[in-house]
């Protein structure tokens, strides 16, 4: 337990307006570790994760990524983002541009790549996700799955050291869901530092290394993936869980 | 005997149809056809028009449009991105341009442009300065609000997406907003470069020679040499000539983008 600290959260508070959805929360989260985070929809999970990376603007706490305080005024918030990969639920690929241009564009604009550098990068992200014949596509001719691994590919493309997953299968139809974790549980084996966002239960409990149940801005409860899915001791988990895992059951 | 709705439904749209044959034949019967082809088809007139329609006026009319439309673009552009900034005088600035011109007659901005702004400032502007500086001002803009709805447009998960990916604001609006912004507004882009060719004929008011003349002027000035009124036709002819097509490719645009709706205040009626 000596790896270094890759994410460190510390007293985090978000209010949107009078709504307060962050209500202080702390994480640590060594390098090379998946941290799967679950919870009823309003409970702040992804808020928490938008943090991150600072697509929200934290209120008050403390976010260090890689040893650089994101919260510090004077930090670069841009250069921060290069080293933090996201991959979001409606996949956000540029749709003016092809597969092979969402996947070099920021390498060329923000890492000031070469041509022929950033196309072989992104050629070998998309081998890695499986869509090496789709380099020429636009994406609204992709389905939903293979537009998210492109996503994935992209983010991967900038050699992000961690990655963070907003809910990446909620969008999809159920066939297409198993591709993408596959590709997600691909990286946590080759030693990827992962938050993810998540409703898939079974990709929670084998691939996470750690469970956080976030609900009401809290989190709730925090363990193995054995220990919180499997023997939940909060009794909100509980609830949620059989819910979630027994969708058909009536309390 | 009582008529079932359908049969009812069916009558009355007989009784129409009916009605606008009548219209259409007593017309063609009161009109003097002698007379309107002396007014407005005289082929002999017509002919003596050509090839000057063509290679100069036709030629003319499209290169200022162009000249005014592109200039238009870009201060429509600064205008759309000044609205849109959260800097407040860079957002009145551009409202009280936007507010101005287009509220005022085109034809006013020619005047200034033409005669106002030599006196003023000392320096005299060729046509073709004169003619971008006035059309792309009045250009500018409409063309402004119809840029910042189509930016606005853009859905907020491509910027996120940038913004991830270590891009700088400017940079996103560079990279991804704008140029999926104008895909958006291509078509009404397309109807606004309709209206400035039309509004290209208000450079007469500067006093043209032969060479530079547009369409409008054109057939104004072979009109007052002849006793008919084909010079109008055939003007108006060459107009189409290039508004159709730019309307039809508009709307091959529209349908292309899947007619995504975009609110432009002339839409909303804000």
């Amino acid at each position: 337990m000596t790896a270094e600290i890759a994410v460190e959260i510390t007293g985090l508070k978000k209010s949107f307006g009078p709504l307060d959805v962050l209500k202080g929360i702390d994480l640590t989260v060594r390098s090379g570790d998946v941290v799967c985070i679950i919870g009823p929809s309003g409970s702040g999970k992804s808020t928490m994760l938008r943090c991150v990376n600072l697509l929200e603007e934290p209120n008050a706490g403390k976010i260090v990524v890689n040893g650089v305080e994101l919260t510090d005024p004077e930090v670069d918030v841009d250069a921060a983002r290069r080293t933090i990969g996201m991959v979001f639920q409606g996949f956000n690929l540029f749709s003016h541009l092809s597969v092979l241009n969402n996947l070099t564009v920021a390498q060329r604009k923000v890492l000031r790549r070469s041509e022929e550098e950033s196309q072989r990068v992104a050629l070998h992200n998309l081998e890695r996700v499986g869509l090496s014949d789709k380099v020429n596509a636009m994406p609204a001719q992709l389905s939903g799955g293979q537009q998210q691994r492109v996503a994935i590919a992209r983010a991967l493309s900038m050699n992000p050291s961690v990655m963070l997953f907003d809910e990446p299968t909620s969008a999809l139809d159920p066939e297409l869901v198993g591709d993408v974790l596959g590709v997600m549980r691909q990286l946590a084996d080759e030693g990827m530092t992962m938050l993810v966002v998540t409703h898939e239960m079974q990709f929670a409990r084998e691939v996470a290394d750690r469970v956080l149940f976030m609900d009401g801005g809290y989190v709730v409860e925090e363990g193995p993936a054995e220990q919180v899915i499997g023997a939940p001791t909060h009794e909100r988990t509980k609830s949620f869980l059989a819910r979630v895992l027994n969708p058909n059951h009536l309390d | 005997m009582a008529l079932s709705k359908r049969q009812r439904a069916q009558t009355f749209r007989i009784a129409q149809y009916g009605l606008l044959v009548v219209i259409v034949v007593v017309l063609a019967l009161i009109a003097d056809w002698g007379e309107i082809q002396r007014a407005f088809f005289r082929l002999d007139i017509a002919a003596g028009m050509f090839p000057n329609a063509i290679t100069t006026a036709l030629k003319n009319t499209i290169v200022y449009t162009a000249l005014g439309f592109v200039f238009g673009l870009v201060v429509g552009l600064v205008l759309a991105l000044m609205k849109l900034s959260p800097v407040p005088p860079y957002r009145w600035i551009a409202t009280i341009y936007i507010e101005f011109f287009r509220g005022i007659p085109a034809l006013l901005v020619f005047i200034a442009i033409s005669f106002g702004v030599p006196l003023a400032f000392q320096i005299q502007f060729d046509i073709y300065s004169t003619v971008m500086l006035a059309l792309g001002i009045v250009g500018a803009a409409y063309m402004a609000e119809t840029i910042r709805a189509g930016i606005q447009a853009v859905p907020k998960g491509q910027i996120e997406a940038a913004r991830s990916l270590g891009m700088s604001q400017g940079r996103t609006t560079l990279t991804v907003v704008i140029p999926q912004a104008f895909r958006i507004i291509l078509p009404p882009l397309t109807n606004e470069l309709i209206m400035l060719t039309k509004d290209s004929s208000l450079i007469y008011i500067i006093g043209l020679a032969r060479e530079q003349y547009e369409l409008t002027k054109f057939g104004r000035e072979t009109l007052s040499r002849s006793v008919s009124l084909t010079p109008i036709l055939v003007i108006g002819l060459c107009y189409l000539i290039i508004t159709l097509p730019l309307g039809h490719l508009s709307r091959h645009l529209e349908k292309r983008t899947g007619g995504k709706k975009i609110d432009t205040p002339e839409s909303t009626g804000v």
